[in-house]
């Protein structure tokens, strides 16, 4: 085994290892992290970075240029298609309300403070009402059974 | 470019061949470039192969067309693709790191940020390259006002995520002088939110 052979093995054990550790961590943040959201930013970088070490390691290892091709596709349509799917995941939950807001420094994107009382029609039929005794009172109000405040 | 007149309320479809092929070449090309890397080796035959089958998808499966198209500045996409792997690598270690150390992760923040381009592709190279580099992944997206919606990981206080809006408009101005047009990269010089809306719009 000459010398380069060596030093491009060490070179794939250092990517290879380095992209699993990173696959690892997002695996960890998954369970570590207190909501979806944040749970996403888990699911999306690390394990970006880690699956794009992990190719360019098996490149380096694995003989032939067809499987290199191969592995620069993965790496591609893993580059395009996390980040989708960490969007439409995250949209989805924030929609459903699945969102620590105790956690949250600020939140521009909340509409008001009454609008969030009530149902809206972007939520499912069995999303609670933030506040159900206010809510309770308002939709009393809305009916007429209870006099405007 | 004229592309403001044309593209309100027309229909894409309706506008001819030579319109319909501009937009078809470049997806087919990518189609049988994808296909060969799929066999790996060239040979005719896989081009070959792989026309028939491009010719195929993009005849069953059409897909609208991208109203204006990308231009490409090559300084500006050195610059893009430079920084977009730096903060890949140093937003991968430091998620790596909040997800290892004691302490866990702090506050979050959910942040709207004005954007000022108004094409539909470069918000969306916007959108995806935002996700994957600087602690925020987009929640969502308000198409007529030209906003973007982001979920910021661990931020300590007010000025960190006036820091972290700063970051995402920098990332735009950075995608906008890889890709857009000169009207876009001029729109850049305005502040937020007072950027022409009407003129040069590229959406259908």
């Amino acid at each position: 085994m000459s010398d380069v052979d060596s030093v491009r093995d060490v070179v794939a054990v250092v990517l290879l290892l380095a992209g699993a550790f990173l696959c690892l961590t997002a695996g960890l943040g998954l369970v570590r992290f207190h909501d979806v959201l944040t749970r996403m930013h888990a699911g999306t970088k690390p394990q970006v970075l880690g699956i794009l070490l992990i190719m360019i390691g098996g490149a380096i290892r694995l003989e032939g240029w067809s499987a290199t091709w191969m592995l620069l596709l993965v790496a591609v349509f893993q580059m395009l298609t996390a980040p989708v799917s960490a969007h439409m995941i995250s949209r989805v939950a924030y929609r459903r309300r699945h969102v620590r807001r105790d956690l949250l420094l600020v939140d521009e994107l909340r509409t008001g403070e009454a609008a969030d009382r009530l149902y809206r029609g972007d939520e499912p039929a069995d999303a609670p009402p933030e506040e159900p005794a206010t809510a309770l009172e308002e939709s009393r109000r809305d009916e007429g059974t209870l006099p405007p405040a | 470019m004229s592309a403001g007149g044309r593209a309100v309320g027309t229909d894409p479809g309706g506008e001819g061949l030579a319109h319909q092929l501009k937009h078809q070449v470049p997806l087919m090309l990518w189609l049988v470039f994808v296909w060969m890397l799929l066999w790996g080796t060239w040979s005719w035959a896989n081009l070959i192969s792989g026309s028939v089958v491009a010719l195929a998808v993009t005849v069953l499966l059409p897909l609208p067309p991208v109203i204006g198209g990308a231009r490409v500045h090559p300084v500006g996409l050195a610059v893009f693709v430079g920084y977009f792997f730096v903060d890949l690598v140093r937003s991968a270690a430091l998620v790596a790191w909040q997800t290892l150390r004691p302490g866990g992760i702090g506050n979050s923040a959910i942040i709207q940020v004005q954007m000022r381009t108004d094409s539909d592709l470069l918000l969306t190279i916007v959108a995806e390259s935002l996700t994957l580099v600087p602690g925020s992944v987009v929640i969502d997206m308000d198409r007529e006002r030209r906003t973007l919606s982001l979920h910021i990981l661990h931020v300590r206080d007010l000025a960190d995520v006036e820091s972290r809006r700063a970051a995402v408009l920098a990332e735009e101005e950075r995608v906008v002088r890889a890709f857009g047009s000169p009207d876009e990269i001029a729109a850049l010089a305005h502040a937020p939110g007072e950027a022409p809306v009407a003129t040069g719009r590229r959406t259908p």
